[in-house]
């Protein structure tokens, strides 16, 4: 083949400009790019009434208030561990679609993807298919074709910039950051970011492209090793397809040729260039396009659908022996999968069990160390904690904060003096919000060197419920 | 070694002539755009170079164009800072101490920057927790030599105690029992027995008797009959439990005998009126502060 001198160290990218087709997995792709758009153009201005004292978005990350909202579950810092659980089923959960199924994300739900696929449909609509696409790259700069690039890129952009400005729409009540936007009173911040996210979607979209599938993004790096010989990928059985030669000398001696009638297809409309006849490779993002072309070229040619397909190595090799292909359920269901599905399920459970029964009222505690303790002029010794009340819900609420396992301590708070000690405080806490208060306990001089009890909160409201918090008392 | 070029059939492209456990490795050329990526990189590392501080010399580094330092950064943000603080400051500044707990915000505000004073200037002597040890009060108790309400404080820590070089200082002068020969040891020993008794040490018996009647003659003046002390001469309570230089009678009779004398330097002449008010808050604020107006803690946090 190739036997240049001295190979060049640097490539200049070779223009991918896939071709349009139909077929299954397009219409697939299809709906999934309508969907995954929706979702993201679409939650921010979702609504959800939570009364007087919450933001009425349904999905909300309130980074000055640091609260996560999203429809019922509102999160708070103290819970990050929810996110954490969100992140390992995201995790388990690529584990578990990648070893049923290969790099399907990538070829359907990535939004680098679905992105990619769509700015490719705006350049289609302007320059037209695959091969007038090439003509045009390879004219010369004329009016008529610089009028086309600033149309397409003019597309690309406002689609950049739809997409760069709906993410701030996550992190501010929706309408209003709009109307904030327009009128330039919204945060620097917001512009910084929409600025941002337009240039790269524009860029990583609309230039970059399969480079980024195939030097940039690490993934295809870690999944390739999550790939085993059962795992279903875009596989062109090729004891079928060889020996590749022309539909007529195909037609010709069909006993020295395959199935392959080496049409291209399949390689013209592969979104990141790559030719799936040389095997599996770093640059198939299983998106199973070429397997729609392939198979409307079968359709053509009276032969049977498949020649690529979504197959297993397995599966391809018993194939190649002459055994019947294997349905996609039960290549789906194997021990692997099932365990993935199992932990996913685990740690979906686990948090569904905690979000349950999580209470939204909490008590925490920080004894005062330095001093430890204060002995006042009539002997008794006096402690002091630092008490945070939490009230989780969207309303304010009284609270009564006593001791369990101290017998007549007596508590007042920075607030009050001595004077007013008891056995109780009752304080309001605001909607939504913490109560720092500083307590102070007093207890005769008297007794054990440390002295173990809990702090506890109980809301005197009709709803009640409560929490505790250990903590301990020192003398001298 | 032109010919020990292998090309790859399926890519065209060179194998690499090592081999580990059978893989070989394929010479496929990076992109361009990463080549341009990386010039870039080099070019930005020189702009970065000229604009800003870099090459260590002698004594400093470059200047660079911008005359960007860390520590100029670090005056504005301190300058910008002050700016931001000096209306509260000021604030502070025109409020009378009293009036100051009846405004929370302003009071927090004073509380924390006496804070952030007392680490620096009042540690020494009373420890980074107001602790106090034995001859610097523990400022954490309610037990208070000139009065514990915040005007009090405030005027303590401007005016010093027994500050030799100030008038308006605090004064409280003991007299060294013992070694003036005012009393005799006998007479010592037996007023130590009586303040023992008072604060509750010990039951009365014939030595704190006798004691009672050498208190009554002697210091009841400024401790009072009871020994409940006087704060408008700074005389201790000697019949509570808290005792600056230790209530065991060795302490105690130390004490009578040699007179105690400890010295608070006056803050006035050293700190703004501003940091004295702000310390004497946070000092109110420790749990032993007397008068205290209502306040209310801040939600949120
Ligand atoms: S589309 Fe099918 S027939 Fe055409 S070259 Fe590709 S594998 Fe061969
Ligand atoms: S080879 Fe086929 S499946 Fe892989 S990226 Fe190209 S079109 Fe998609």
């Amino acid at each position: 083949m190739l036997m240049t001198g001295s190979p060049s160290l640097y490539e200049k990218r070779k223009g991918v400009y896939p071709k349009a087709v139909d077929g299954f997995y397009r219409r697939l792709k299809w709906a999934v790019m309508a969907v995954t758009l929706a979702i993201y153009w679409g939650t921010p201005w979702l609504r959800w009434d939570r009364g007087p004292y919450a933001p009425d978005q349904a999905v909300l990350v309130d980074l000055a208030n640091r609260r996560f909202y999203m429809f019922s579950i509102e999160i708070w810092p103290h819970e990050f561990y929810y996110v954490a659980g969100l992140l390992i089923m995201a995790g388990v959960g690529l584990f578990l679609v990648t070893s049923a199924v290969g790099r399907a994300w990538c070829g359907y739900a990535c939004p680098q993807t679905v992105w990619t696929d769509l700015y490719q449909h705006v350049e289609r609509f302007i320059d037209g298919d695959r091969n007038a696409q090439v003509r045009l790259a390879n004219t010369p700069w004329s009016a008529a074709k610089i009028a086309r690039r600033l149309a397409k890129w003019a597309v690309w952009l406002v689609i950049a910039f739809l997409t760069g400005g709906a993410w701030i729409f996550y992190f501010a009540d929706a309408p209003t950051l709009q109307q904030q936007f327009w009128t330039g009173t919204a945060a620097p911040g917001a512009y910084g970011a929409v600025a941002v996210l337009t240039a790269t979607t524009f860029i990583l979209g609309g230039f970059m492209r399969e480079q980024v599938c195939i030097y940039m993004c690490p993934w295809p790096r870690i999944q390739t090793a999550m790939l085993d010989e059962k795992s279903l990928v875009v596989t062109y059985k090729h004891w079928r397809g060889e020996k590749r030669g022309s539909l007529k000398k195909a037609q010709a001696a069909p006993d020295i040729y395959g199935d392959c009638i080496d049409c291209n297809q399949c390689v013209a409309v592969c979104p990141t260039g790559v030719d799936i006849r040389e095997g599996p490779q770093i640059g198939c993002i299983t998106c199973a396009l070429c397997v729609d072309a392939c198979d409307a070229v079968m359709a053509q040619i009276g032969k049977p659908r498949g020649l690529i397909d979504y197959c297993t190595e397995d599966d391809a090799l018993a194939e190649q022996k002459g055994g019947a292909p294997r349905p996609v359920l039960s290549t789906l269901l194997r021990p692997r999968t099932l365990a993935y599905f199992a932990l996913w399920i685990c740690v979906g459970a686990a948090m569904l069990f905690a979000l349950g029964v999580r209470t939204r009222l909490d008590i925490s505690v920080q004894q005062d160390r330095n001093p430890i303790f204060v002995r006042l002029s009539d002997g008794t010794i006096r402690n002091a904690y630092t008490i945070k009340l939490r009230n989780m819900e969207a309303r304010p609420r009284p609270m009564q904060v006593g001791v369990t396992g101290l017998a007549d301590a007596k508590m007042w708070t920075d607030a009050g003096s001595r004077e007013q000690a008891g056995s109780a405080l009752t304080t309001m806490v605001a909607a939504d919000s913490v109560e720092k208060l500083r307590v102070f306990l007093l207890l005769p001089s008297a007794g054990p060197v440390r002295q173990d009890f809990a702090f506890t909160v109980r809301a005197t409201d009709r709803e009640g419920g409560g929490d505790s918090e250990p903590a301990r008392f020192e003398r001298p | 070694m032109a010919e020990d070029k292998r090309i790859d059939a399926a890519t065209g492209t060179e194998i690499k002539l090592h081999e580990w456990d059978g893989i070989q490795e394929l010479d496929t050329p990076l992109p361009r755009w990463w080549l341009w990526t990386f010039y870039a990189t080099i070019l930005f590392a020189i702009g970065y170079m000229v604009a800003y501080p870099a090459w260590p010399m002698i004594d400093r580094a470059t200047a660079g164009l911008l005359g960007w330092s860390s520590r100029g950064a670090l005056d504005k943000e301190l300058a910008a800072r002050e700016q931001q603080i000096a209306p509260i400051r000021q604030a502070i500044a025109e409020t009378s101490v009293t009036v100051l707990p009846q405004r929370p915000q302003l009071m927090q505000a004073a509380i924390e920057g006496g804070r952030a004073a007392f680490r620096v200037h009042c540690v020494q002597c009373h420890g980074s927790g107001a602790a106090g040890s034995k001859g610097y009060p523990n400022l954490n108790d309610d037990d208070w030599l000139w009065g514990g309400d915040i005007a009090a404080i405030e005027k303590t820590i401007a005016d010093g105690v027994r500050n030799p070089d100030h008038q308006a200082t605090r004064q409280s002068l003991m007299p060294a029992f013992g070694k003036d020969q005012l009393l005799t040891a006998a007479q010592v020993d037996d007023v130590v027995a009586h303040v023992r008794a008072i604060s509750g040490q010990h039951r009365a018996n014939a030595a704190s008797r006798r004691g009672a009647k050498v208190f009554a003659d002697n210091c009841a003046v400024c401790h009072g009959p009871a020994g409940a002390g006087d704060r408008t001469v700074g005389a201790p309570n000697l019949a509570d439990a808290i005792w600056l230089y230790g209530g065991d009678a060795d302490s105690i009779r130390d004490t009578v005998w040699n007179s105690r004398r400890g010295v608070m330097p006056r803050w006035d002449d050293k700190l703004d009126k501003v940091t004295v008010r702000m310390l004497a808050a946070y000092v109110h604020s420790l749990g032993g502060g007397e008068t205290k107006p209502e306040t209310r803690a801040e939600p949120g946090g």
